[in-house]
């Protein structure tokens, strides 16, 4: 308290005064915000930690993630030169580790990112218009959305073939459709509302009033959606690549190493329950920073 | 009432005596379709064959029940709503005719200021930017347009170095309204509707911002159609009434006209619901009963006649033109009563008519 009143003291109050006061911007509101939300902080770090040592893994890692060893299979955790153990092929967990979360997360971000472009679009030009055009958008993403969401990502996979680029196709078009419907949602409710009708009446076009008035407000509750739709990619793709329709071995991505180690879990269940552990982390902080982000970023708040 | 003499604006095209604004037989119906394949339920008849003028630099009032499609009526002008049927001219430019005015450049001369204050200002965005947006469209440079918004903010009365960056949920009602006032002025119109544009507003807040507009009117040389549903502040502002029931027009008049002697029964039974200040005249019996009936099938010839106590024979049989009463007063009526040989008992004799 001594120290403000000191503080407002060495300052030339008058000439402060009379500066505008500046309002804070949304941005620094939001970020604000999330620097006292330990949570999502925590969260955000992990995810960091995760991501950097994936795309970093080769300067990181020294041991070889495809070296196998006969006689070295299925190590205890902590054991000697291995810190997470072996696989039953006796490679080193903490290499497939790593290595594995260039794949699964590729996986995991890759189809987000593909629905939230042809998704966001497709809803927000579907509520914007409304009439007809949401009708005919709207209805087929419909169809999409009666499958169950498992269900019709192994469909398509099987029916395309296994492998990276289709489990990648198959899994944009099964988020496209909860995307678009959350897009299509959030533009008609501020489309309705009043400053949207001033700005048509002050003579914008529809473009200029989608770019200045509809994205600003909707891209966010969007956004936020998606981020939550990554944790459930990550646990898809690692389903797909555990049927054996994603990334064939030896490749490492955490599904995958999860099916090859079901068979060992009788003898060593620590190392073969990590990359279940891996999936968990990473889809339970996505989720728990998506809700951060959320309460951050309501204005009204 | 004397109207401060304003100087001549460049704008004007026809001169004094030309409306600024003419409206004839505007008409919105709004199909309501229902079930799966759009079947049509029916049809809300919410503005019906509507014919008005507003003058250069009056306002005009617009009062009637909730419903009764005053705020259809100010969506129409706008053409934020496509009117059915109906020819809309602004100061001798009919209004998206080829050889009229385009609704672009209409919207230019012509702008509104909504009810909801909050709803009417994009949250994501300063309000600088808000007010500077209309210019913006119409293709003035950035940095003129946030000088314009300044300026009106000023005018406005909220001081620019506080305000320009705010955001509207750190602003109060009342300010806010004020930023949509300067944000329908940044086009610099000749024509601004306020639709219900100070009924949210608490008493001694909506009665600044009265005041503020009827001085933005002469600074500017606005004209103003003032939509509201309280006849105190209609009263306060306008120089001539209109008064709707039901999308229908019932009586148009200049406002001492219509509030000491208004003719049709619906405005008679309007204003007897008004709160007197005088304790020696209390409003001891129900001016009305019942409400408006349902706009979908609404009643045949008056649509008044359900609610009406002199309703007739005639009433349901023929529907009344406007008729005018007093040329002084610019006083019209629609109403068999006032119809010199409509059949209404009441109603003048032709002969009446012709003395």
């Amino acid at each position: 308290m001594a120290d403000t009143t000191a503080n407002i003291a060495a300052t030339p109050f008058g000439a402060a005064a009379e500066l505008p006061v500046k309002s804070r911007s949304y941005w620094s509101t939001v970020l604000g915000r999330l620097r006292r939300d330990p949570v999502t902080l925590l969260c955000g770090l992990i995810l960091l930690t995760i991501f950097l040592s994936a795309i970093f893994a080769p300067w990181i890692i020294e041991a070889d993630p495809y070296k196998t060893s006969m006689l070295r299979r299925l190590q205890a955790v902590n054991s000697k030169g291995y810190l997470l153990g072996t696989d039953e092929l006796g490679r080193d967990m903490v290499a497939r580790l790593v290595y594995g979360g260039r794949l699964s997360l590729l996986m995991g971000t890759l189809p987000v990112i593909d629905a939230l472009l042809i998704g966001g679009l497709l809803g927000i030009v579907a509520g914007f218009v409304g009439g007809k055009l949401n009708m005919l958008i709207m209805r087929t993403v419909d169809i999409f959305y009666a499958f169950p969401s498992v269900l019709l990502a192994i469909a398509i996979s099987g029916a395309l073939g296994a492998g990276l680029l289709n489990s990648i196709v198959s899994l944009t078009i099964v988020f496209i459709p909860p995307v678009a419907r959350i897009s299509e949602s959030v533009t008609t409710a501020v489309r309705n509302l009043d400053f949207v009708e001033a700005a048509r009446a002050s003579g914008a076009s529809s473009w200029t009033i989608i770019r200045v008035h509809v994205l600003g407000n909707v891209l966010g509750p969007i956004f936020i959606y998606a981020t939550g739709l990554i944790s459930v990619a990550i646990i898809l793709a690692s389903g797909l690549s555990f049927l054996g329709l994603g990334v064939k071995p030896p490749e490492p991505e955490w599904g995958l190493m999860l099916n090859t180690l079901r068979q060992s879990i009788w003898i060593n269940p620590v190392v073969a329950a990590l990359p279940g552990v891996m999936i968990f982390v990473t889809s339970i902080c996505f989720n728990l920073m998506s809700d951060g982000l959320r309460s951050a970023m309501d204005i009204k708040l | 009432m004397t109207r401060a003499v304003q100087a001549r604006d460049t704008r004007d095209r026809g001169g004094k005596a030309q409306p600024l604004l003419s409206v004839t037989g505007l008409k919105k119906y709004f199909r309501l379709s229902g079930g799966l394949l759009g079947r049509a339920a029916g049809v809300v008849q919410s503005v019906d064959d509507i014919s008005f003028a507003v003058r250069k630099g009056e306002t005009l009032g617009i009062v009637g029940e909730s419903g009764c499609g005053k705020s259809t009526t100010a969506r129409l002008l706008m053409r934020l709503i496509e009117p059915d049927a109906g020819e809309v001219v602004f100061d001798g430019e009919a209004i998206g005719a080829a050889d009229g005015m385009s609704v672009r450049e209409m919207r230019r001369n012509m702008q509104m200021v909504f009810q909801d204050s909050y709803a009417s200002l994009n949250p994501r965005l300063p309000i600088e930017d808000s007010i500077a947006f209309g210019p913006r469209v119409h293709g003035v440079s950035r940095s003129v347009a946030r000088e314009r918004a300044r300026a009106l903010l000023e005018q406005v009365g909220l001081d620019p170095n506080l305000y320009v960056r705010r955001y509207p949920h750190e602003l109060s009602g009342g300010q806010r309204q004020r930023v949509n006032i300067a944000r329908a002025l940044a086009l610099e119109p000749r024509l601004v509707i306020m639709d219900e544009a100070v009924s949210a507003l608490d008493k001694s807040v909506e009665a600044q911002v009265l005041n503020l507009l009827m001085d933005l009117k002469t600074g500017f040389g606005l004209t103003y159609i003032f939509i509201s549903h309280d006849l105190n502040v209609v009263q306060y502002m306008s120089d001539r009434v209109l008064v709707m029931y039901l999308g229908k027009l019932v009586e148009i008049g200049t406002v001492e006209a219509i509030y000491a002697r208004p003719r049709h029964p619906y405005t008679r039974a309007l204003l007897s619901a008004m709160p007197s200040m005088d304790p020696g005249h209390r409003t001891t019996q129900p001016p009305l009963t019942g409400d408006p009936p349902n706009p979908i099938n609404p009643p045949s010839g008056c649509r008044f006649r359900t609610r009406c106590a002199f309703a007739e024979e005639v009433c349901a049989r023929v529907e009344p033109k406007l008729v005018e009463r007093d040329a002084a007063a610019l006083h019209s009526v629609a109403c068999h009563m006032d119809i010199p040989g409509s059949g209404h008992s009441a109603a003048p004799s032709p002969a009446e008519k012709a003395a």
